[in-house]
């Protein structure tokens, strides 16, 4: 990691460390808080009940599968979003940013009033012989319609910031835009991409609101593990909080593997958008 | 790591005067509670005032609400502050010291958690009952009509989990009536099976009669009709660590006195 040969601004303010020494302490005080209260003699027996194992199965097949709903519908919304110019854009972007402001309890319901029997398309929908909800179809729904923004906004600001010189360049030397697309802009993104993707399911991961409202709660079905959790927190809080440091740990090992932080962009200004100018020269910004 | 030396003491000393500053708030809301009622006596309503926190089980909050405000035109110069949720989130916040007063609770199991902390003054008792009900769409488009029409095959029918009171009592029904229902949901709590009713999703659910009642016409109710169906105690006690015990003891009088008894007969709660 360490580049020598490049020198770095890396001085922060005190009162930035101590600040941020806060932030850190705010979030890892809980969780230390929650691990004492573990009780690890039965830590393994209560991981592995039969309800925690369709639970925690259950929220890893359907994470997965909202995860690629939301690569299959957030990558384009993204690049339209980015790269287009359309009336009603910021009207857009404000709204398919909406899952984030409101609260999942919310989004639950404008899905269940939309696919529900009774709802808007649910009715043709039922009348068609298809029956969302209660289903683990309608678990992967809610979670690709709270997880959907993460990744949006993540690819949508990786974009801005990549700017568009080099897909400028691949067309001018005759490439179509499905090519550039595929040759030049998705490459270079993909970090933010990723990084996109990883968000998204942890945030379908920890679902619970939308899920509770939209799809119910029944094991192996579409009782995920923070409802599992919830419902375990009635009877035996040992079993809810082992299950509960069980997420943690797999949300933590999946965000480890996969997430990488922005680069730092240290030696070049950024790159002017929509610009196909001669790169801009090697020098540090003083 | 002598330049972190100085921010960690300076983020330790925001943490602590956080704390401090929390304090002194909580200290700042409550002297009408111990400082206002010097004689107060349990018979001398003039004397009661300050804030009384009751902590109630969610099916209570219709029924809570209006004894509150019943309460406080009863009792000028105090206040009800009412929190509700499911009795065992509620349990558990008292035992890890939650400033309540009162405690309702819909079932005896989790009061008993409570008393068994050492955290309730005197012993509980019961103001109410209440009992299951099928609530169906006012259209009751599955045609429910009695308590083994659940098992029929077809017929969407939600119940509450197992784990909470209403669906252990769901469960303890069936097995009483012999009928095998077989949930396409089971929720956490009772309100969500009254949800997936009024939006049309479920042909049936079980619920209490309170909650049917409180539905207005969203819901339409078939009673649940077997031998020995389950009945739910709802018992309230004060909470020991109450600075508030004259205030709390004349709450529970009112709610088990006659305006009480009366507001809860309205809503459908059977008598304890």
């Amino acid at each position: 990691m360490a580049r020598p040969d490049v020198w770095e601004f890396r001085a922060v303010p005190r009162w930035i460390v101590a600040l941020a020494v806060l932030g850190a302490l705010f979030i890892l005080l809980p969780l230390a808080g929650m691990a004492a209260r573990v009780n690890w003699p039965d830590f393994v027996a209560l991981v592995t009940s039969d309800s925690s194992r369709a639970a925690l199965f259950l929220s890893l097949r359907t994470a997965a599968a909202s995860t690629v709903l939301c690569l299959l519908l957030g990558v384009p919304l993204a690049i339209v979003l980015a790269r287009g110019s359309f009336p009603g854009q910021r009207l857009l972007r404000a709204l398919v940013l909406l899952p984030l402001v409101v609260p999942p309890v919310v989004g639950g319901l404008a899905l269940l009033y939309t696919f529900g029997r009774e709802g808007l398309i649910g009715r043709a929908l039922d009348v068609a012989g298809v029956s969302i909800a209660f289903s683990t179809t309608a678990v992967v729904m809610a979670q690709t319609f709270v997880a959907l923004p993460f990744l949006v906004l993540s690819l949508e600001g990786t974009l801005r910031t990549a700017g568009q010189r080099y897909e400028a360049v691949a067309a001018t030397l005759g490439a179509r835009p499905t090519v550039v697309l595929r040759r030049v802009t998705l490459p270079l993104v993909l970090p933010g991409l990723v990084s996109g993707a990883v968000l998204a399911f942890a945030r379908s991961l920890g679902e619970f609101g939308a899920t509770l409202t939209f799809a119910g709660s029944l094991e192996g079905v579409t009782r995920t593990l923070p409802l599992e959790i919830y419902l375990q927190r009635e009877i035996d809080p040992d079993a809810a909080i082992a299950l509960s440091l069980l997420l943690i740990a797999v949300a933590a090992v999946v965000v480890a593997l996969t997430y990488r932080a922005p680069r730092r962009r240290h030696t070049r200004p950024k790159g002017r958008p929509a610009t196909a100018g001669p790169p801009p020269r090697e020098a540090a910004t003083p | 790591m002598k330049p972190f030396a100085r921010p960690v003491a300076l983020a330790i000393a925001l943490l602590l005067g956080g704390t401090v500053a929390g304090c002194g708030t909580n200290d700042a809301g409550s002297p009408a509670g111990s400082g206002g009622s010097p004689a107060s006596t349990a018979g001398a309503s003039a004397t009661l005032s300050g804030t009384l926190t009751v902590f109630a089980a969610a099916s209570l909050t219709g029924t809570f609400t209006q004894l509150a405000t019943d309460f406080e035109a009863a009792h000028p110069g105090a206040k009800v502050s009412l929190s509700f949720d499911g009795s065992s989130t509620l349990a558990t916040q008292i035992i890890a010291g939650a400033p309540a007063d009162v405690f309702a609770s819909a079932d005896t199991k989790n009061m008993t958690k409570v008393v068994n902390a050492n955290l309730i003054a005197g012993k509980p008792v019961t103001f109410a009952t209440n009992r299951l009900e099928i609530a169906v769409p006012p259209a009751n488009p599955a045609n429910i009509t009695s308590f083994a029409d659940l098992a029929r095959p077809g017929v969407k029918v939600v119940v509450c989990a197992a784990q909470v009171p209403c669906g252990a009592a769901a469960r303890a029904d069936e097995a009483s009536a012999g009928v095998t229902v077989k949930p396409v949901s089971e929720e956490l709590n009772v309100t969500s099976v009254l949800g997936k009713v009024i939006a049309g999703e479920a042909d049936a659910g079980l619920v209490y009669v309170t909650d049917v009642h409180g539905a207005g016409g969203k819901v339409k109710g078939v009673p649940v009709n077997i031998p020995r169906a389950t009945v739910n105690s709802y018992p309230i006690a004060g909470v020991s660590s109450s600075k508030r015990s004259p205030l709390a003891a004349a709450f529970i009088a009112f709610v088990t006195g006659a305006q009480g008894q009366a507001v809860l007969k309205d809503a459908g709660f059977g008598a304890p």
